[in-house]
């Protein structure tokens, strides 16, 4: 299956990165390529075989529901591009 | 020089007082300030390694050194290191100062090693070549008999293999999501270790394929990675797929002695086409593998040409998820364009701050998780993971460990390849052990024809490590191995 250009403008909307009108075609044209080189896997018998869930199977580690961490308010904020009053500050959403 | 010592004769020289620890940091501090040209660094922390230095210099006297007391380390710019910037080789966290610690840098420095400074690497570890920092390319030190063209030093952990070879460090951190500490080790003459997925805590290291990622050390010899690894390793509760076991004596483990074991080798592997000096120099690494008592026998891996494809959908698909968080919100670069609203802000960060590999792999992995297509292509890759993981299990029902070639071809020069499926290409020895999480290592075994290094990779079941590093202990042993690249940065 080949993506046109309305789906790489979509997956590039959901994905939350801008193109500009003249990343389109050179992006499509990649995705194409290694889009097409990865559905051989379609060859694959894959009847009856499960997904793989964990490369390592493990039993997740259980832990008591207690606050363990915290009260770093000002060292989480302290990286952030826009900061107030304690909190993330971001551009107005709703007009 | 003290910068060509390996680590153990750093500990042993440290232990009986022939230098201070403050002497070998300053002669590591002032081989990193040299060397820039090679653009192994994306930050020098001088006063980081002395100040480990001077508190190694007081517990070697007061007799409470820990095992890595006063060994100057480089670490790779994926691990988050509290209060010295780490941008995962990406603009879109230049100025990020992480107020933690990652686990694999705590225990390092716990046990006594100082941090020379944050290694250069492709940008969030999408690279085979070091071509994709957002800090300019990592030259690597060797060079092609008679040629002064750069070439690269492999990826994505290439600053730390640059770093390493040219003596800068005796030792650095990497991390390998598809091969990017054995491909660029391979490509450097140095020793690398992937370890078991799980036996290094990935807590505190900035995210790419989450099931696939392991931290792993790189250094000139397989006893100094076998003395890195057991710094690193360990169970931690804050990385809930970090293995729950002890940690073995790798380095007690290193005997050279092979008697009894079964060396695997995958007939799948030799490609067609296959680079001459690299089939010869794997035939000559099963001689020296039976040397150290070993038999070998041929094992089948019948998935092994799906690896690739399968990875290029899993790897892609979990960084698209994990990448996410890179919204100019709550660290890193922000660009909000004049007027724009939050989702404007958004797009227009990531479009500025991310590099075009990490794009293109965003959006494959996007793509493939798209409503649609979901189960034709990240459902089957991960049914295909099964199988090649399979694979391997059924060979190891033959054999001990497996001998392959690290990488199909030596380094190549900057800019040589720009075709993205010929790049992923490169990784087709090493990704399918990734794919199913078992330890792996690189060992330099040999020159090509132009002088540069090959290296042969040993693989092991799940957990054996010990076991890995023993047969590139004996590789490294018969290889004899001493080529290094001549000093001209």
């Amino acid at each position: 299956m080949s993506v046109d250009a309305a789906t790489v403008k979509r997956i590039a909307h959901l994905a939350r990165l801008k193109l500009s009108e003249a990343d389109v075609a050179p992006l499509q044209a990649e995705l194409n390529g290694i889009i097409g080189w990865i559905e051989q896997l379609g060859e694959v018998d894959t009847a009856g075989v499960e997904p793989m869930t964990a490369v390592i199977p493990i039993k997740l580690a259980w832990r008591e529901d207690l606050v363990i961490d915290g009260d770093a308010r000002d060292k989480v904020l302290a990286n952030a591009p826009g900061a107030a009053h304690g909190f993330f500050a971001v551009p107005g959403m709703i007009e | 020089m003290l910068t060509d010592l390996s680590i153990a004769a750093m500990q042993a020289g440290l232990r009986d007082r022939d230098f201070s620890a403050r002497e070998l940091a300053t002669a590591h501090n002032d081989a990193v300030a040299a060397a820039r040209p090679l653009n192994a660094f994306i930050v020098e922390t001088p006063e980081h390694a002395l100040a480990a230095a001077d508190a190694a210099d007081a517990a070697l006297t007061a007799g409470t050194a820990g095992p890595l007391a006063g060994i100057p380390l480089g670490i790779k710019d994926l691990f988050c290191t509290a209060g010295v910037q780490t941008t995962a080789g990406s603009k879109i966290l230049e100025g990020f100062v992480p107020p933690y610690e990652s686990t694999v840098t705590a225990k390092l420095f716990a046990d006594g090693a100082g941090m020379l400074g944050k290694l250069n690497m492709d940008q969030f570890a999408m690279g085979s070549s070091n071509e994709t920092s957002a800090f300019g390319n990592v030259v690597s030190p060797w060079r092609s008999a008679g040629s002064n063209r750069p070439l690269v030093p492999g990826g994505s952990s290439g600053g730390s293999a640059a770093a390493v070879a040219a003596r800068l460090c005796a030792g650095a951190t990497g991390t390998d999501t598809g091969g990017s500490i054995r491909q660029p080790a391979a490509f450097v003459g140095i020793a690398g270790i992937k370890p078991t997925y799980g036996r290094c805590s990935r807590w505190g290291v900035v995210a790419f394929a989450s099931s696939l990622d392991q931290a792993g050390p790189m250094a000139r010899d397989v006893r100094d990675c076998a003395i890195l690894l057991k710094s690193m390793s360990g169970h931690d509760p804050k990385d809930s797929t970090s293995l729950d076991l002890p940690v073995p004596d790798f380095e007690a483990a290193l005997t050279g002695d092979l008697r009894g074991k079964r060396i695997g080798v995958p007939k799948e592997y030799r490609l067609d086409g296959m680079d001459a000096t690299i089939a010869a120099l794997w035939d000559q690494g099963l001689a020296w593998l039976r040397d150290a008592g070993a038999t070998t026998v041929e094992v089948s891996l019948p998935h092994t040409r799906y690896a690739l494809p399968a990875y290029y959908i899993v790897a892609p698909a979990e960084a698209s998820s994990n990448l996410a968080r890179y919204d100019g919100v709550r660290y890193g670069l922000r660009v909000r364009p004049e007027g724009g609203n939050l989702a404007d802000m958004y797009e227009a960060t990531r479009a500025a701050g991310f590099g075009p590999e990490v794009k293109r792999r965003i959006m494959i992995g996007t793509y493939v998780l798209s409503a649609g297509f979901y189960d034709a292509y990240y459902t089957q890759a991960q049914k295909v993971r099964t199988l090649i993981a399979r694979d391997f299990t059924l060979a190891f029902e033959r054999c001990d460990l497996l001998l392959t070639p690290t990488a199909p071809s030596a380094a190549f020069a900057a800019g040589d390849k720009v075709d993205p499926l010929e790049m992923y290409l490169n990784d087709v020895f090493t990704v399918p052990a990734s794919m199913a999480g078992l330890p792996a290592m690189s060992v330099p075994a040999g020159l090509n024809g132009s002088g540069l290094p090959l290296g042969l990779q040993v693989i092991g079941p799940a957990f054996d490590e010990a076991g890995v590093l023993n047969a590139g202990y004996a590789i490294e042993r018969a290889a004899g191995f001493a080529a290094r690249p001549d000093r001209w940065w």
